[in-house]
C-alpha cells in the first residue's frame, strides 16, 4: 500500500512534510517530517552572548519576537541580572500585542480555508450573508452592500482566469459544510483580517522600531527609551497610538474573530471528536504581571497536564526536558537510544534519509530534522490547548469564564477540548484574554511613567568585564504556538553552547527510541480521508496546532565537534 | 479587462485612491513627481504578471514584511496587481495539489514569470539539508530559474546567504546569484526586506518593463543608493560629538547619536531613515536601537559583536572633517537635509540624484572599522 504523502504541507511556517498510511478512509498511521535544516548551532558558538537574540530571532519570523525575548531571558538568568520592571512591561505589551496579531492571522489566513469554501462564497445572496453577521455581531463592517462588493471582487477574479494561490484548493469537497453566506462572511473577513494585522501590530514598530524582526531587545532590559519629556522616547503622544492599536485590536477580536469562529465551528462539531494528541499538556508560563517571578502567577500559568487528568496541575520544572534523535537525521555519540538535558545535548547532523529527489522516506529508520523533546520521557501537546488548560485546571478566573462561555455557546462538554476543534478555540480564547489585557498593561505603563520610572535597563552586567568566567542559564517563554525554552553555557565571555526546545519541535516530534509518535503523529492516527487526492481533514488537524517548523529545526547546540556526514547519498 | 485598473475598478477604488498609490509609489522609487502619471498609466494597462514565490532556508520574515505592505496592501497584491501562483505560507493548496499550482504557472508564464526567491539556498550533503516534495531546493531553484524572465532575491539570506552562511557556514548556503548566473537576479537585502521597497520594484517593473538599476550587489538604487549614516536623523549628534553611552541614559532619551553603543549606520546602504517601516511608524535607530547593517553581505560576520563601536577613526574632531573622505561617501549637505525633512519626495528626489552619481557605492566600501 502507498503512503499518502502531503509535502509542502501549506499555510504554514517552514518545510514540513507528512507521510500517511491510509486504510479504509482513515489515517492508520502518520510520520510528520521536518525537511529543513539550517545549523545554527556551529554558527552561534564562540559569540557574544548579548548578541544571541538577534541570532535566535531569526529561527522564525512569524511570530518574530520569541526567540529574542527567550534568548535575554537565558542570558539574564545565566548572568543573575533582572530586567527592570519599566522593561518587562514592555516586554509583556510586545508579547500581548504578538498573540492578538499572530492568532487572528492563523485563524483568517493559515487554518480558514480548511473550512471555508471560496467557490461557495460566490453563490451567496450578501443580504443572507448580512443577516447572518447581524445576528452575531455588531460589526459595522457586515453591511450586504460591503458584502456584495466583496462578492463583486471575487468574481472578477476568477474571471480573470488566474487564481493565483487558490489555485487547485480542494473546493467543493464534501467536507465543507457551512452554507454560502457564512463562507461569504468568512472570506470578507479573511480580506479585513489582511488590512487589519499590518495595522494593529504597528504597535510592535512603537515599541521596536518594526514588524518583523522588532529590534530593541537587549540583555537586561529594553532599547527603547521611556521618557513623557521627550520626542525620542515612548511618550504620551506614542502612549495613545499603543491605546487606538489596542482598541482596534480588541474591537476586531471581540466583534468578527471570536463571533466567527463560534460560528464556523457549530457547523463541525463532529471535529471536536477527532485529533486529540498525546493527552499531555506542557506550558512554562508567560506574562509576568507581578514581581514574585512565580510562573504560577502568571497571565498563563505554568504546568504539566498528564493522561488528560485535569485535576492534577504538576509543576513544570525545566530539568525534566530531554531530546532523543533515534528517529531523527542526527547522530549521539554516546548511543541512540540515549536521552539528553539541553544542558549536556549534542547536534551532530547525518542525513540518511534517501537522495533527492525522493518519493518517500524511510519511515522505519529516521525520517526527520527535528528531534524528539520528551517531559519526563512523556511526548507532550505545547500551545493554545495547554495554556487554556493548564489555567483552566489552575483556575485562572477569566480563562474559566472564557472557556465555559464558549463551551455553553457549542453546546458542547470539557471532553471536547481535547480535539482539533478544541485546539482551534483555544487559541481563539486565549486571544480575547490578551486583547483585554492590553489596555491594563498600558494603564501600568502610564502609571510608571507618571511617576516618573525611566528606567529600561538594569545597567549593570552590560560589559563583559563584569561577567563570571563560567555560567549557564535558561530562559523561558510561551510564545503563540506554545512552550518555548533557551538553554545557554556561557565561557570566557563566549557563547559554548546554546540549545532551544521549540514549541514545534514539541508538537512535530517523531518518534521516539521507544516508538511512542509525537503530538501530529498521534493526533493524525483515525482521521478520516475521504478523497486521497484531497486531504482536506488531515490539513485542519496540522493547522490546529499552527506549525512553524523554520523554529523546530533550529539545533542551536553548540559543544562538541562539527561533524557532519551524510551516509547513503 | 485583466488589468490592475480594471479589477481595482470592479471594487470601488476611485481614482483619487488609485493616484494616491501610484504617487507613493513614485516616490519610494525615488524618481521625480512627474512619473506619477507614467506609472499610474503603466499599472493601469499592465496585466497582473506572474509571480512564483519560493521558499528555502527561510524564517518567512520576508514573507511577512510583504503582508504588512501597505501600498499595495498584500490583499491588492494578490487579487488585483500580480498573478502571485506559489507561496506556500499562504497558498490554499497542499501537497500534490500545491505542485500543480507551480507546474501550471511554469507553463502558463514560461519566459514571462517572476520568481521571488526567500531564504538561502543550501548546497552541502546533496541538497539534504532543504527539501520540498521530495527533491532539493538547488533542483527545484534551478528548474524554476530556467524559464523565469527575471529573479527578485528577497531579504539577505536570498540575496547574500544570510544567517544560514554566517561562519562556519554549516549547510553551504548560498545566495541566489551564487547559483543562477544565466538570469538578471535583482537583491532585495534587509533582514528582513523593507515590503515598501518588494512593491515598489514591483512598480517599477510594471511600470518601466524593466528593472531598476542598481549597484554592483545588484541592490537598486533607489533603496540602497545612501547610507544609512548620511541620511540618519542623529547625525547632527554625531557631528556635535553627542553620544548615548549608556541604555536609557540622558542622551538615550533625548535621541543622541548610538555610535558608541555599536551602531553600524556607517557601513548600511539602506532607506530606512527615508521611507521608514510600517507605513513609517518607526524604523530602529528612531526607536534607540543602533543599526546592524542587515542589508550588506556577510553582516552576520562582519557587524558582529553588535555592540561593539566601530571605533575613534570615524569621529568628527575640531580638527578633522566629520567624514573621511572617500570613505564615508554621499556630501553632508544632502544627508543633514533629508534628516530634517525624512520622508519628503524632494528628499527621495535628491537620494535618487545622489545614488545615481555613485553607481558603485556599495558594501564594498564599508567604511573604517576602527578595530
Amino acid at each position: 500500500m502507498a503512503r499518502l504523502v502531503i509535502d509542502p504541507v501549506t499555510r504554514i511556517e517552514g518545510h514540513l512534510r507528512i507521510e500517511a498510511q491510509v486504510a479504509n478512509g482513515h489515517v492508520r498511521e502518520a510520520w510528520a517530517s521536518g525537511t529543513m535544516f539550517r545549523g545554527l548551532e556551529l554558527i552561534l558558538q564562540g559569540r557574544d552572548p548579548r548578541d544571541a537574540w538577534l541570532f535566535t530571532q531569526r529561527i522564525c519570523n512569524v511570530c518574530t519576537m520569541v526567540h529574542a525575548l527567550a534568548s535575554v531571558r537565558a542570558v539574564e538568568d545565566a548572568l543573575g541580572v533582572k530586567p527592570p520592571p519599566l522593561a518587562v512591561l514592555i516586554r509583556n505589551l510586545i508579547t500581548a500585542f504578538q498573540y492578538v496579531q499572530d492568532h487572528v492571522v492563523h485563524f483568517y489566513h493559515l487554518h480558514a480555508l480548511d473550512w471555508v469554501d471560496i467557490t461557495s462564497a460566490l453563490k451567496a445572496d450578501p443580504a443572507d450573508a448580512a443577516a447572518l453577521a447581524g445576528s452575531i455581531s455588531d460589526w459595522p463592517e457586515n453591511s450586504a452592500q460591503q458584502f456584495k462588493d466583496v462578492q463583486d471582487k471575487l468574481k472578477a477574479f476568477v474571471a480573470s482566469g488566474m487564481l493565483g494561490i487558490y489555485a487547485n484548493g480542494y473546493w467543493g469537497h464534501p467536507a465543507y459544510k457551512l452554507p454560502p453566506a457564512a463562507n461569504l462572511m468568512a472570506v470578507a473577513h479573511y480580506l479585513q483580517a489582511l488590512d487589519w494585522q499590518k495595522e494593529v501590530i504597528k504597535a510592535h514598530a512603537v515599541l521596536g522600531g518594526k514588524n518583523p524582526l522588532l529590534q530593541t531587545f537587549l540583555v537586561g532590559g529594553m532599547a527603547i527609551p521611556v521618557d513623557p519629556s521627550s520626542p525620542w522616547a515612548l511618550n504620551a503622544d506614542r502612549l495613545a497610538l499603543l491605546r487606538s492599536l489596542a482598541a482596534k485590536g480588541k474591537e476586531f477580536v471581540e466583534k468578527v474573530y471570536i463571533p466567527d469562529l463560534l460560528a464556523v465551528a457549530s457547523f463541525y462539531k463532529d471535529w471536536a471528536g477527532l485529533g486529540e494528541g498525546t493527552k499531555n499538556f506542557l506550558t512554562c508560563g508567560e506574562l509576568p504581571l507581578d514581581p514574585s517571578g512565580d510562573p504560577r502567577s502568571f497571565a498563563f500559568p505554568s504546568g504539566v497536564i498528564l493522561d488528560r487528568n485535569l485535576s492534577s496541575v504538576q509543576p513544570f520544572r525545566q530539568e525534566k526536558v530531554t531530546e532523543q534523535v533515534a528517529r531523527s537525521w542526527y547522530h549521539y555519540t554516546a548511543g541512540e537510544a540515549r536521552a539528553f538535558h539541553p544542558w549536556e545535548g549534542e547536534t551532530i547532523p547525518r542525513y540518511s534519509g534517501p537522495k533527492p529527489p525522493y518519493e518517500h522516506l524511510d519511515v522505519e529508520s529516521k525520517y526527520s530534522w527535528l528531534k524528539a523533546p520528551r517531559y519526563d520521557g512523556h511526548p507532550m501537546e505545547v500551545g493554545p490547548l495547554a495554556r487554556v488548560l493548564v489555567a483552566y485546571a489552575s483556575g485562572t478566573k477569566r480563562i474559566k469564564e472564557l472557556v465555559d462561555l464558549v463551551l455553553t455557546k457549542l453546546d458542547a462538554p470539557p471532553a471536547a477540548l481535547f480535539s482539533t476543534l478544541g485546539r482551534t478555540a483555544a487559541r481563539g480564547i486565549e486571544t480575547l484574554y490578551m486583547a483585554e489585557l492590553i489596555p491594563t498593561l498600558l494603564d501600568q505603563l502610564t502609571a510608571a511613567m507618571k511617576s516618573g520610572d525611566t528606567k529600561t535597563h538594569a545597567g549593570r552586567m552590560w560589559d563583559p568585564s563584569e561577567w563570571p568566567k563560567e555560567a549557564r542559564g535558561a530562559g523561558f517563554h510561551e510564545a503563540p504556538r506554545g512552550a518555548l525554552g533557551h538553554w545557554v553555557l556561557i565561557e570566557d565571555g563566549k557563547i559554548s553552547r546554546y540549545q532551544c526546545v521549540v514549541p514545534t519541535t514539541w508538537n512535530a516530534s517523531p518518534r521516539d527510541w521507544a516508538g511512542t509518535p509525537g503530538p501530529y503523529e498521534a493526533a493524525l492516527a483515525g482521521t478520516p480521508v475521504a478523497d486521497e487526492a484531497k486531504p482536506i481533514e488531515i490539513l485542519r488537524t496540522i493547522h490546529s496546532f499552527d506549525p512553524c517548523i523554520a523554529c523546530a529545526v533550529h539545533v542551536l547546540d553548540a559543544r562538541g565537534t562539527p561533524v557532519s556526514v551524510v551516509e547513503a547519498v | 479587462m485583466n488589468t490592475f485598473a480594471g479589477s481595482i475598478r470592479s471594487r470601488g477604488v476611485t481614482r483619487r485612491d488609485f493616484m494616491k498609490f501610484a504617487s507613493v509609489m513614485t516616490a519610494a522609487l525615488a524618481l521625480p513627481v512627474r512619473y506619477t502619471g507614467r506609472i499610474a498609466r503603466a499599472l493601469a494597462s499592465a496585466a497582473r504578471p506572474t509571480v512564483i514565490w519560493l521558499e528555502f532556508q527561510d524564517c518567512a520574515g520576508d514573507s511577512e514584511s510583504f503582508l504588512r505592505s501597505s501600498h499595495p496592501t498584500a490583499g491588492q497584491a494578490v487579487l488585483d496587481l500580480i498573478d502571485l501562483a506559489y507561496h506556500e505560507t499562504i497558498m490554499a493548496p497542499a501537497g500534490a495539489a500545491a505542485e500543480k499550482n507551480l507546474r501550471d504557472a511554469m507553463e502558463r508564464a514560461r519566459g514571462k514569470y517572476i520568481v521571488i526567491v526567500e531564504g538561502s539556498i543550501p548546497t552541502a550533503a546533496g541538497g539534504a539539508y532543504c527539501t520540498i516534495g521530495g527533491r532539493s531546493a538547488v533542483q527545484i531553484l534551478e528548474e524554476v530559474a530556467s524559464g523565469a524572465a527575471a529573479l527578485i532575491a528577497v531579504g539577505t539570506c536570498a540575496s547574500f546567504g544570510g544567517l544560514p552562511a554566517a561562519a562556519p557556514n554549516p549547510t553551504g548556503a548560498m545566495g541566489v546569484r551564487d547559483l543562477v548566473k544565466n538570469k538578471p537576479v535583482l537583491n532585495l537585502p534587509g533582514c528582513s526586506v523593507n515590503g515598501v521597497n518588494l512593491a515598489a520594484t514591483i512598480t517599477h517593473y510594471l511600470t518601466f518593463s524593466e528593472l531598476p538599476a542598481t549597484d554592483q550587489l545588484g541592490r537598486p538604487l533607489f533603496a540602497y543608493g545612501q547610507r544609512i549614516h548620511d541620511t540618519c536623523p542623529r547625525r547632527s549628534h554625531f557631528d556635535a560629538g553627542r553620544f548615548v553611552k549608556e541604555w536609557g541614559d540622558a542622551g538615550h532619551r533625548q535621541g543622541w547619536c548610538l555610535y558608541q553603543m555599536g551602531c553600524k549606520g556607517p557601513k548600511a546602504m539602506h532607506n530606512c531613515a527615508a521611507v521608514g517601516w510600517n507605513d513609517g511608524t518607526s524604523w530602529p535607530i528612531e526607536a534607540g536601537h543602533p543599526c546592524i547593517a542587515c542589508t550588506e553581505p556577510g553582516f552576520w560576520d562582519g557587524s558582529t559583536p553588535f555592540y561593539r563601536w566601530m571605533g575613534e577613526s570615524l569621529l568628527p574632531t575640531p580638527h578633522r572633517p566629520a567624514r573621511p573622505q572617500g570613505s564615508l561617501g554621499i556630501g553632508l549637505g544632502a544627508g543633514a537635509a533629508a534628516a530634517a525633512a525624512a520622508a519628503g519626495t524632494a528628499v527621495l528626489i535628491r537620494q535618487r540624484k545622489a545614488g545615481a552619481a555613485r553607481p558603485d557605492s556599495g558594501a564594498g566600501d564599508p567604511g573604517s572599522e576602527g578595530e
